[in-house]
Parts: C-alpha cells; structure tokens; sequence
C-alpha cells in the first residue's frame, strides 16, 4: 500500500503558487490580446471584403489546424532567427496563445454574430443606422451573451493548453511541479496537488461564468449604456 | 395636388430569375393613407421594402420629396442603372420609417432604450432629450408605464405598439408598415389598429400593407391592389372594396370575406 506524504509538496507551496501566478499571466495575456484579436479577425472574415476576409480566413484556420506546440517551438526557436529578437520563453508563449485563441476566438465571434435574426439587422437599419453602428449596437451586444458558454469553454481549453510553455522553460504550474517531483522524490503527491489546483482554479471560473449568464437572464436582458 | 412626397417610377424588383415586381408607378402626396393589398407572393413586402431601400431596386427609381434617389450608371451595353451609395440610402431610412411584422424589437435593451437607440446613435441626441422625447412616444402609445420592461416581459401588441414609438421618435415623414397585426393574437390587434388609426387622425403618410380589410376601408384614402408585382387596381376604399371592377380583386376580396360574419 502506497504511504501518501503531502509534507515535501507543502515545503515547496512557494514554487508551486509560483508557477500558478506565471499559469494564470500567460492565460491572461492571451486572453487580453485574443479576445479582441479574435473579434477583429471574425469582423474582417465576415466584411464581405475579400481583401479582408480571405487573409483573416487564413490566420484562423490557419492557427486552427496547426499543433499548439509546433506553433510555440515556431515563435520561440525559429522566429527570433528571422527577425533577431531575443525572445524569452514568456514572450514566446505569450505571442502563440495571443494570436492561437484569437484564432478560435474568432470563430466564437463569428457563429454569434451569425446567430441573431436578419431582422435584427433590419430594424437597425431602418432607423438609419450604419453597418458599423449595427453591429456594435444591436448585434453584438446580443451576440456575445450568446457566446458565453463557447467563450468559457474555449478559456478553459486555453489554460489547459498552456502546460505546453514548460517545453520551452517557462516556469509555469506544470513545470514548477516537475521540478519539485524530480527534487522530492513524490510525483504522486506533487501531480496529484498540480490537478488539484488546475480544477479549483478552472471550476471557479466556471461558476463565475454561470453567475454572469445568470445575471444577464434574469434582468432580460441588460446592457450598459 | 399637392407635389408627392414619394413618387415610384417603373419600380422593378428581380431575386435572381423571378421578377416580383413588375414596374410600379404610385405618387404619394403629403397626408394620403394607402392600404396595399394582394395575395401572398404578390410582391407588397418587396415593394415596401424597396422605398426603404431594405431591398435595392433592380430597376426603375424613387423620387423623395422631389428628389430622385441614388445616381446613374451607365452600363456596358449602353444602359443606365441606378446606384445607391450607403451614406444616401441612410438618410433616407431616417425619413422613412418601417414597422415590421415581426416587431424586432432589440431584446437586450428596455422599451423606452429601444425608442431611444435611433434618436442617440443615429441623431446624436444628448441622452436625457432623448429620454424625454422616447417617453412622449411611448406615451402617445399608451405605455408610458412599460418603459423600463424589457421586450421579453411585453405582450405581442405592446411590443408592436413599442416598435410605432421607435419609428415615431426619428420624425418619418412616411411610415412604411408591413401587415403589423398578422402575427398578433386576434385579441390583441385591436390596440395597435387603435394606434395606427390615431397617428392617421393626426395627417400621417402612410403605406399600409393588410389584411384588415374594415381598418383599411375606415383609415385609408386610397386603396392599391397588388397582383403579380403590379398595381391591378387603385382608388378610393369605397371603389376598390366595395366596387371592385377587375375580376382578380372581386376574387381576392370574394376570398376574404368567405369566412366574415
Ligand atoms: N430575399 C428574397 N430572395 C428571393 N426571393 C424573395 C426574397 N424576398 C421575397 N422573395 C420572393 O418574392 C415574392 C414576393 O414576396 P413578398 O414577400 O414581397 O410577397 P408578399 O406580397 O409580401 O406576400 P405575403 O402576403 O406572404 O407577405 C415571393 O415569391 C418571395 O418568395
Ligand atoms: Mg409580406
């Protein structure tokens, strides 16, 4: 019978919230940047400009098709030769989950957008607004209380997909916890922590999410003006 | 007469191979009230829709206020077609407001945001002139006392009635409505009738299409029967509903009054 012992893991918490806060600054700068990234790539995909929507189609499904980690050891190996930057592991990882959940991003926009009625659409214009003022006024707004369940999803596939940074050094959860199991001698405990902690920090959001979309139905339906 | 307020000119409407309207000419002058009828299919939304320009003519033009709209465009094989740049077709949906069927009403925002919307983001009205105005609209249809429900929490003739105010408050010199009561419960007609009846009282232009042939009777002052995109019939209520000349409107309307009492 396999003796559990949490004290080695306990002694190194520091490195472990560590390698949590580094988890979530990745998450969250790609979120920042893919959020809105994402909603302009969906606007030019869906403009009807070929000029436009043709070049964003390719950096979708581009990013869409492609492994994480070959887009990663991409922007951290090869990039820096092409444009001598010094690239750390952050920036590198940064810039691939920015511009890959602005990729899937996009597509979340874009079947929310699509989702709300012609007439929408319609009645927008007939009081004389512009394509743009539509979109930012009446449909959008609709649009993205639609999205908030493919939007969370997408946020939580992101995070998760974040543990691929240790492969290139950065000194996230995963990468923190194999350093102490290697230092330890307990992988079982150390790992079995690491989860532990991805499924609070993940299932917190969750109910975050849910308490908003609540809120958003239970007033009918508000916005801020 | 008085100079038209809207003038149609051999209006054509093509989707693709099918031809809906046929070449339209109707003149409306300021204040006359004019009940559109015809089957279904007939082409009276694609009319409608076309002096909003929610649809681009294919062909022939529309005159507002005196003015012909869009700018010629000469084709290849020597033709001339008409084009409409946005910005132009804009201005002239703020002039010409639309009540539509299904309401569509914005459902993120409250009764009296959605009068607003149109008077803030296409006006640029300040905030509270535009609150003061949307409410005076929501009161002029009785529901001044709704102002802060959301479209959800509305009945079907109290959304419609919230949707004459959103097309109020732009000042239209012409409304444009498109069978407003068909999709209302029978009991709930009544109230938009009443409020489409009082803005007729007060000398609005108006289009309207319907199958409420005794309000079109009462609150027209003409009346036009569409048939295969084209005028078949026109002229006062009284001649086309009740002296109908042309075998095709004696029809239609033998047909809606099979089942009245
Ligand atoms: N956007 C469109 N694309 C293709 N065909 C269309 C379009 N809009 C209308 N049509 C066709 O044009 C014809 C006329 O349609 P329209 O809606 O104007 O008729 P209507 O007289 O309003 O009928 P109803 O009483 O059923 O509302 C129909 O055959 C319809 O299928
Ligand atoms: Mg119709």
């Amino acid at each position: 019978m396999y003796r559990w012992d949490f004290l080695p893991v306990l002694a190194n918490a520091d490195l472990l919230l560590q390698g949590l806060v580094n988890t979530l600054a990745v998450t969250g700068t790609a979120l920042a940047f893919g959020i809105p990234l994402g909603l302009a790539l969906a606007l030019a995909r869906l403009s009807g400009r070929r000029w436009l929507a043709w070049p964003a189609g390719f950096v979708i499904e581009f990013f869409r098709t492609t492994p994480p980690l070959v887009q990663l050891f991409w922007f951290f190996f090869a990039l820096p030769v092409l444009i001598r930057v010094e690239m750390t592991p952050f920036m590198a990882a940064a810039l691939t989950f920015s511009i890959q959940s602005a990729a899937f991003f996009a597509e979340v926009f874009r079947g929310g957008i699509v989702s709300i009625e012609r007439g929408q659409w319609e009645a927008a214009r007939a009081l004389g607004m512009t394509p743009p003022q539509s979109m930012r006024r009446i449909i959008l707004p609709q649009a993205v209380k639609r999205m908030i369940p493919a939007f969370m999803e997408r946020a939580i596939e992101l995070m998760k997909t974040t543990t691929l940074v240790a492969t290139v050094s950065y000194a996230d959860l995963l990468f923190q916890a194999n350093e102490i199991a290697q230092k330890t001698f307990r992988p079982l405990e150390v790992f079995t922590v690491a989860a532990g902690i991805y499924f609070t920090v993940i299932l917190l959001f969750s109910l975050m999410a849910r308490q908003l979309e609540r809120r958003l139905a239970v007033s009918g339906e508000s916005t801020v003006h | 007469m008085a100079e038209p307020l809207l003038r149609t000119i051999g209006l054509r409407k093509s989707f693709g191979e099918r031809e809906v309207l046929r070449g339209i000419d109707l003149s409306v002058a300021p204040g006359e009230r004019i009940a559109i009828l015809g089957a279904s299919g007939s082409g009276k939304s694609t009319f409608l829709r076309c002096l909003n320009f929610m649809e681009i003519p294919t062909a022939g033009s529309v005159e507002l206020g005196g003015r012909m709209l869009g700018a010629e465009r000469k084709r290849r094989d020597g033709g001339i077609d008409r084009v409409y740049a946005e910005p132009e077709l804009t201005r002239v949906r703020q002039r010409v407001g639309m009540v539509f069927q299904q309401f569509n009403l914005f459902p993120h925002m409250t009764a009296l945001e959605n009068v607003m919307e149109g008077l803030r983001t296409v006006k640029g009205v300040k905030a509270p002139a535009a609150r003061e105005r949307a409410m005076a609209e929501l009161a002029r249809v009785g529901l001044a006392d709704h102002a802060e429900q959301y479209p959800a929490r509305l009945s079907g003739g109290q959304k419609q009635r919230v949707a004459i105010a959103r097309a109020l408050a732009m000042d239209p010199e012409l409304l444009l409505f498109d069978e407003p009561t068909s999709a209302l419960d029978p009991e709930l007609v009544g109230e938009v009738l009443g409020v489409i009846r009082s803005l007729a009282e007060e000398g609005r232009t108006m289009l309207l299409v319907t199958h409420e042939l005794g309000f079109a009777y009462h609150v027209a002052t003409r009346v036009i029967f569409i048939a295969d995109g084209e005028i078949h019939e026109s002229g006062t209520p009284d001649e086309v509903l009740k002296h109908p000349q042309r075998e095709r409107t004696q029809a239609f309307l033998a047909r809606h009054r099979e089942f009245s009492l």
